[in-house]
C-alpha cells in the first residue's frame, strides 16, 4: 500500500542560542538574529513518517513549511534523511500570523495538495510552545486528531493505532485515515542524513533559491525534476486575506517580560520531633509550594 | 549538538590540501560518473563540497551518538552465547547509525553502491570516528577488507559481497593464530579443496577483530606440505553459509567494545580470492597496508581525545588559586601533546595522499593501459606510500600513547579514577602500537626507506619549497637535523653489519620521523596561520629527539651490541 504523508514542519529560531536581539519591538521573535534550526519535535515527527514510508514501498513524504523563503533549509534536510520533497507556503502576507492564522494558511496548503492520507506534525514548535497548530489543522480540514504520539504502532486496513505518551502513562488509540498525528519529543530520533541522498539533493531549491546558484548547478537543477521545490504563496492556497497574517491573528503580543521571582518568606522548626516536620510537608503541599 | 568535523579546523586544513585536486581527478576519472549516478560530483568543488558536506554527517554521528554511548559500551562490552557474539547496545546503536547514514563502503566505487571516496576524506572520516570511540572505529573500519575484495576478487565475487558491505553488513580479517601472531607465515587453518572445486576451511583463529561479521576474508593453507608463506591462499567466508563459530571472546584491556574473537572452522565453506599462494605474499599485504593507515587514523583520534580532555581539565581545575593550565610544567604538556598530535595527523594525510594517487593510478589500469609516464609515476607514489605507512602507523601509535599518558598526567589523582575519560582513553590507546604490525614491525618495514633514501627524496622535495621569512628559522634547524640525521645513517651503514642495522633502526626511523613530521608542519603553517604554534613546539622536539639519537649512534659501536644480548 502506498500513501501520502504530510510531515508539517517549522523552521524554528534555536532558543538555545538567544541573543539579546532575539525580540522586536512589537514583541514578535527578531528571526534574522537568530540561527535557525529544524524544529527539534517535526524531526521526530518525519521520524515516524520515514518509518511509515519503509513499511508501505511507494509512499512518498512531502514537507510542508511556513515560513521565510529560507525555510526550504528545513526541507532539504528532511529530503537529506528521506524526504521525497516539499512546499514552503511563504509569502510577507503570511507574516505576523498567531496559531489560528496560520493554522487557516496550512489547512489551505494541505488542501491545494489534496491527496493525502496521513499528516504528522511535532506536538509544538520551541518558539512558541503552544501545541495548537496541528490539533487546529486537523479542526479545519475536519479530520479526527491523535496528540501526544510517541509510536505509530501500526498502519493499516485505513486505520492507524497510536501509542500516545501522557503524563501519567501511555494509551493506545485507533483512528480512520486520513487523520492528524502530532509527536512528541519522546519518540524515536529521527535517523541521520544519509550520504548518498545528501549529495543527491544538495542542489533542491525553491525558485528564489535557484537565482543564487553558479549557471553549471542551474543546468542540473533544470534536467532533475526531485530537485524542483515548490514555493507557494496565499493567492495560490486561495486564502482569504482577512484570515492570513496579522489580519487574522488576534493574538497581540504587548509586551514580554522577564519574571524573577522575589518573595521570600520563612518559618522556624526546632525539629524537636518528627511531627513538626511532617506538618511542615502538609503545609507546603496544601499552599502548592511542593508537589 | 556537537559536531567532532565542524568543531576542528584542522580537518578541514588537510582536506583541501593543493594535491587533492590531482587525486580527485584521476579518482573520479575528470568526473564522468556524474551522467551515471545521481549522487556522483561534477566537478572539482562539487566533490570537494560532498567529501565536506559528507563528513558533516560523520562528525554529527560521532558527536552527538557514539561519543555519548562510549563510556556505556566500555562497561558492557560484548557478550557470546552458542558460538554468536552480541554487541553492546551502544555499539548496536552506533552500527545502526552508520548503515542509516550510509558511511559504509565510502572507499567503493559507486557501481558497487559505494559513494567512491578517495582515500584521504575516508581516512578522516576514521580520525573522526576514533576520537568518538576507539573501539567502534574497529568495527566501523574494517570495510577496509572490502578494498582487498574490490582489488583482487574477480567480478562476480565484487558483485556478491561488495553491495553488502555498503549497505552496512560488517567484516572481518581472520589472520592471526595461536602460533601464527607477527609471523604470518606459519599459519596452519587448512583449506581443503573438494572433488567439486569448492574449498572448506578447518582449524582456529584466535584475537579476531569482529570475528562473528557477516564476511570473512581468511588467510588458509591451501598447500598441503608446505610450512611458509607460499603456500597460503586468501578466501572469502560468508557467515550465511556457516561452519565457523565463536569459542570465547577474549578479555581486553581496552578497546573493549571491538569483540575479539576465537574462531573454530568446521568444515567452512569458503570461495578461493584471486589466485592459490598469493595470499600472504600479496593479498594480506595489501590488506595490512590499508589496515596499517586505519590504525594511523585510530591513533590519531585518540591522541585528538586525549588532547582535549586534557585541555579542558587544565583549563577548569584550579590550584594556587589559578587554573593549571597557568603552570609552565602543565602548560608545556599540553603543547607537545597538541604538537604531536597536529605532527602526526599531518604525516597521516602526507600518506593517505600519496595512497590515493597510486591506487587511482592501479585503478584506471584496470580499465586501460598506463601510459609511460602514468605508470612511473604510479610507482614513485606508491614507494612514497609504502615508505610513510609504517612510519605513520609508528610514531602515530606510539606519539597516542604518549598523550593518553599525559592525558592522565594532566588529571593527576582524579585521572587515576574510573571517573575521567581518560582512563579509558589510556586503555584504549595501548594497542594501536600493537596489533596490524607492532612499532617493531613498523621498523622493520621502514628502515629500507632509510637505507636506500626514500626518506631523503621526500625532505630535500620538501626542502624546496620557499616558506615566508618569520619561518625561516625552522627550515633552518631542519636542515640542521637533516644533516645529522644523514651523518647517523652514513654511521650505521658503514659498519656494514645488518644486526647493527637492525639495532640502530628504530633511531634512525624516527629522526627521519622527526624531520619528515617537521617540514609537514611548516608547510602547515605556510599554508595556514594557526600551526605556526606547533610547527615550533614541534621543531624543538624533533631537534632534541635527532640531537639525543645522533648522540647515541655516534657513541656506540657494534661490539656494543653485545651489552643487550639476552
Amino acid at each position: 500500500m502506498s500513501l501520502n504523508i504530510i510531515v508539517l514542519a517549522k523552521q524554528v529560531p534555536d532558543t538555545r542560542n538567544v541573543g539579546k536581539d532575539a525580540m522586536k519591538a512589537d514583541g514578535t521573535i527578531n528571526r534574522a538574529a537568530l540561527p535557525a534550526i529544524f524544529n527539534p519535535e517535526d524531526l521526530n515527527a518525519l521520524e515516524q513518517a520515514l518509518r511509515i514510508k519503509d513499511a508501505n514501498p511507494g509512499s512518498t513524504v512531502t514537507l510542508l513549511t511556513m515560513g521565510l523563503p529560507r525555510a526550504a533549509e528545513i526541507i532539504r534536510e528532511a529530503m537529506y534523511r528521506g524526504a521525497d520533497g516539499g512546499i514552503v507556503l511563504t509569502d510577507r502576507v503570511l507574516g505576523g500570523a498567531d496559531t489560528l492564522a496560520t493554522s487557516y494558511s496550512l489547512a489551505q496548503a494541505v488542501r491545494k495538495i489534496g491527496n493525502y492520507d496521513i499528516i504528522l506534525g511535532g506536538r509544538q514548535a520551541i518558539d512558541g510552545d503552544t501545541a495548537q497548530v496541528g490539533p487546529q489543522i486537523a479542526e479545519k480540514l475536519g479530520l479526527p486528531q491523535v496528540t501526544y504520539a510517541e509510536e505509530i504502532v501500526d498502519l493499516k486496513d485505513g486505520k492507524v493505532t497510536v501509542r500516545r505518551r501522557l503524563e501519567n502513562g501511555v494509551e493506545t488509540v485507533k483512528a480512520p485515515l486520513p487523520c492528524v498525528v502530532t509527536v512528541n519529543g519522546s519518540a524515536a530520533e529521527c535517523r541521520p542524513r544519509n550520504a548518498q541522498r545528501v549529495m543527491k539533493f544538495k542542489y533542491a531549491a525553491s525558485p528564489s533559491e535557484r537565482a543564487k546558484m553558479t549557471e553549471e548547478q542551474q543546468a542540473l537543477y533544470e534536467k532533475r525534476p526531485y530537485l524542483k521545490l515548490q514555493e507557494w504563496g496565499a493567492a495560490y492556497v486561495d486564502a482569504d486575506p482577512e484570515q492570513i497574517g496579522l489580519a487574522g491573528s488576534p493574538t497581540k503580543v504587548k509586551a514580554v517580560e522577564n519574571v524573577v521571582f522575589t518573595a521570600k518568606e520563612s518559618a522556624c522548626i526546632d525539629g524537636a520531633n518528627d511531627g513538626q516536620i511532617e506538618d511542615l510537608i502538609k503545609d507546603l503541599i496544601v499552599n502548592h509550594t511542593i508537589g | 549538538m556537537a559536531n567532532f568535523y565542524t568543531d576542528n579546523p584542522d580537518l578541514k586544513h588537510h582536506l583541501t590540501h593543493p594535491m587533492m585536486q590531482k587525486i580527485v581527478a584521476l579518482k573520479e576519472r575528470d568526473y564522468s560518473d556524474a551522467a551515471k549516478f545521481d549522487y556522483a560530483p561534477f566537478n572539482f568543488d562539487d566533490a570537494m563540497d560532498n567529501y565536506d558536506k559528507v563528513l558533516e554527517i560523520v562528525g554529527d554521528i560521532c558527536g552527538n551518538i557514539i561519543a555519548g554511548n562510549a563510556e556505556g559500551v566500555d562497561h558492557e562490552g560484548p557478550t557470546v552465547a552458542n558460538g554468536r557474539v552480541t554487541y553492546a547496545s551502544g555499539t548496536q546503536q552506533n552500527l545502526e547509525a552508520c548503515r542509516q547514514a550510509g558511511l559504509m563502503g565510502m572507499a567503493m566505487p559507486r557501481r558497487l553502491g559505494g559513494l567512491n571516496f578517495p582515500i584521504t576524506p575516508y581516512i578522516m572520516a576514521a580520525d573522526i570516528v576514533s576520537r568518538a570511540d576507539t573501539g567502534f572505529e574497529n568495527l566501523w573500519g574494517l570495510q577496509d577488507c572490502a578494498e582487498t575484495l574490490y582489488e583482487f576478487a574477480n567480478e562476480d565475487q565484487k558483485q556478491r559481497y561488495i553491495p553488502r558491505v555498503c549497505k552496512g553488513e560488517t567484516m572481518s580479517m581472520d589472520l592471526t593464530e595461536p602460533d601464527a601472531g607477527s609471523d604470518l607465515q606459519s599459519v596452519m587453518l587448512k583449506a581443503t579443496q573438494k572433488e567439486d572445486g569448492s574449498w572448506v576451511l578447518n582449524g582456529v583463529k584466535r584475537f579476531i577483530t569482529n570475528g562473528d561479521a557477516d564476511i570473512h576474508l581468511v588467510l588458509a593453507r591451501s598447500e598441503e606440505g608446505t610450512t611458509d608463506g607460499r603456500g597460503l591462499s586468501m578466501f572469502v567466508y560468508d557467515k550465511r553459509n556457516g561452519g565457523v563459530n565463536v569459542r570465547r571472546i577474549e578479555n581486553k584491556m581496552g578497546i573493549k567494545g571491538s569483540p575479539t574473537c576465537e574462531l573454530v572452522y568446521k568444515n567452512a565453506p569458503a570461495e578461493l580470492v584471486g589466485d592459490t599462494r598469493m595470499g600472504l605474499i600479496k593479498y594480506v599485504m595489501a590488506l595490512m597496508n590499508g589496515a596499517r593507515l586505519g590504525i594511523a587514523a585510530q591513533s590519531v583520534g585518540v591522541s585528538e581525545l586525549a588532547y582535549r580532555e586534557a585541555l579542558q581539565y587544565a583549563k577548569e581545575r584550579c590550584q594556587f588559586g589559578k587554573p593549571i593550565i597557568e603552570f609552565p610544567a602543565v602548560a608545556e604538556m599540553i603543547s607537545v601533546m597538541k604538537a604531536k598530535l597536529d605532527a602526526s595527523r599531518s604525516l597521516l594525510y602526507e600518506t593517505s595522499r600519496y595512497v590515493d594517487l597510486y591506487k587511482a593510478y592501479e585503478d584506471i589500469a584496470k580499465e586501460r593501459a598506463l601510459s609511460a609516464d602514468e605508470r612511473k609515476e604510479m610507482k614513485q607514489y606508491k614507494k612514497l606510500a609504502d615508505a610513510l605507512t609504517p612510519m605513520a602507523k609508528g610514531m602515530g601509535s606510539e606519539y597516542c600513547n604518549q598523550n593518553a599518558y599525559d592525558c592522565i598526567q594532566v588529571h593527576g589523582g582524579s585521572g587515576f579514577m574510573k571517573d575521567y575519560a581518560c582512563e579509558r582513553i589510556y586503555r584504549d590507546a595501548r594497542i594501536t602500537s600493537i596489533y596490524e604490525g607492532t612499532t617493531q614491525l613498523q621498523v622493520v618495514a621502514a628502515i629500507r626507506h632509510v637505507t636506500t633514501g626514500t626518506y631523503m627524496t621526500l625532505i630535500n622535495g620538501y626542502n624546496e619549497v620557499e616558506v615566508r621569512p618569520e619561518l625561516q628559522p625552522l627550515k633552518d634547524r631542519l636542515v640542521a637535523m637533516t644533516a645529522k640525521y644523514q651523518e647517523a645513517v652514513a654511521d650505521v651503514t658503514a659498519a656494514n653489519e645488518p644486526a647493527y642495522t637492525d639495532f640502530m633502526a628504530r633511531r634512525l626511523v624516527e629522526m627521519a620521523g622527526n624531520i619528515v613530521m617537521g617540514y609537514l608542519l611548516l608547510l602547515d603553517a605556510q599554508r595556514t596561520e594557526s600551526f605556526k604554534r606547533s610547527a615550533a613546539v614541534y621543531n624543538k622536539l624533533a631537534d632534541a629527539e635527532v640531537a639525543k639519537h645522533c648522540e647515541f649512534i655516534s657513541t656506540t659501536c657494534p661490539a656494543q651490541l653485545d651489552l643487550y644480548k639476552a
